[in-house]
């Protein structure tokens, strides 16, 4: 289990790239239509290319462009976009521990958190596979989401409408599957979730997007209450 | 430069500097065990709400029968610990019948 060879090549390595491969298909192919969507709304090539280098960040980039081509203008594009990723805040700091102690690691790695690589951390039993979770998926997702972003710009609207092979169901079940281990052997955090979740989806029709998600944040005061009870 | 690159910038710009409030928190300041364990529990509550609006809304409205019916299948598959390919591809494979059959 503790050897220095760890480092280099870990036996369960294959098991994050045959997970992460999943991932990573689902996302290029969803990259595929983002590039395909903008290109055929009437935005030049380097659009989606450059947003999707640059900003990495799926739902952001389709709302933003979708403002864009809905004639929005710039300033609700960005808005919409930014708001959308805040949560990623939340997400850097539970990561940033996995990361590693370097500089580069930190601001290379910080560009790489996503919903995905941050759910695929968390979901590993100990720090060192956390850290090659979190690396192995999101290099990955990186260069695959970019890859699949040109090719749907240059392909154009060949692939079609990608409902059609269930992929929006995929996403939610990745995250299903990531974070039900936590989830179920933590009843603390299990309550924090469940409130949350619920709250967001009350409040759903009623806010702007990326705000649902911000607002079930609201779940963890019972996790700060428990916890005190715990100690006291 | 024109008023598109202006908005990738801004955008580009703004979700690298929420992404560093963890990495940089971290380098600068001791961060107390509690505070990191909320992190990590503020984590798992985003991913669930995140699954939970994913699953059922789409542009603030209902998504449809197909993909929830899809994530819940999902979700059954992991509560008996199916392999993660199972989960996933079951997900979609459903939703995607269910299109299929003209369910919406």
């Amino acid at each position: 289990m503790c050897s220095l060879q760890r480092t280099i090549t870990s036996p369960g390595d294959a098991s994050l790239v045959r997970d992460s491969s999943l991932v990573w298909l689902a996302s290029g192919i969803v990259g595929v239509s983002f590039g395909a969507v903008s290109v055929a709304g009437g935005l030049p090539v380097w659009v989606p290319v450059l947003m999707s280098l640059v900003v990495y960040a799926g739902s952001a980039q389709f709302s933003a462009v979708g403002v864009l081509i809905a004639g929005g203008g710039p300033a609700a594009a960005a808005t919409t976009g930014l708001l959308l990723n805040t949560r990623t805040a939340a997400f850097s700091l539970a990561v940033a521990e996995i990361l590693g102690p370097g500089r580069t690691a930190r601001f290379l790695g910080a560009h790489l958190v996503t919903d995905e690589t941050v759910a695929f951390a968390l979901a590993q039993p100990d720090p060192v596979r956390r850290r090659r979770a979190f690396w192995i998926s999101g290099l990955g997702l990186f260069a695959v989401w970019n890859i699949g972003v040109l090719a749907g710009a240059m392909a154009g609207r060949a692939l079609g409408d990608t409902a059609r092979y269930g992929l929006d169901a995929a996403f939610p079940a990745v995250l299903v599957a990531l974070v039900l281990p936590a989830v179920r052997a933590d009843a603390v955090v299990r309550r924090c979730a469940v409130a949350g979740g619920a709250l967001a989806l009350a409040v759903t029709p009623a806010v702007p997007p990326g705000v649902p998600v911000l607002v079930a944040l609201a779940g963890l005061f019972l996790y700060r209450r428990r916890s005190l009870e715990a100690g006291s | 430069m024109n008023a598109t690159v202006v908005v990738i910038l801004v955008l580009a710009l703004g979700t690298y500097a929420f992404r560093l409030v963890g990495p940089v928190l971290r380098g600068r300041v001791e961060i107390p065990a509690r505070v990191e364990e909320l992190a990590s529990a503020g984590a798992v509550v985003l991913l669930v709400a995140l699954l939970a609006t994913g699953a059922l809304a789409e542009g603030g409205g209902f998504a449809g029968w197909a993909r929830p019916a899809g994530v819940l299948v999902g979700v059954a598959l992991a509560w008996r610990r199916a392999p993660f390919v199972v989960v996933v591809v079951g997900a979609a494979g459903t939703t995607a019948l269910l299109r299929l059959a003209g369910l919406g």
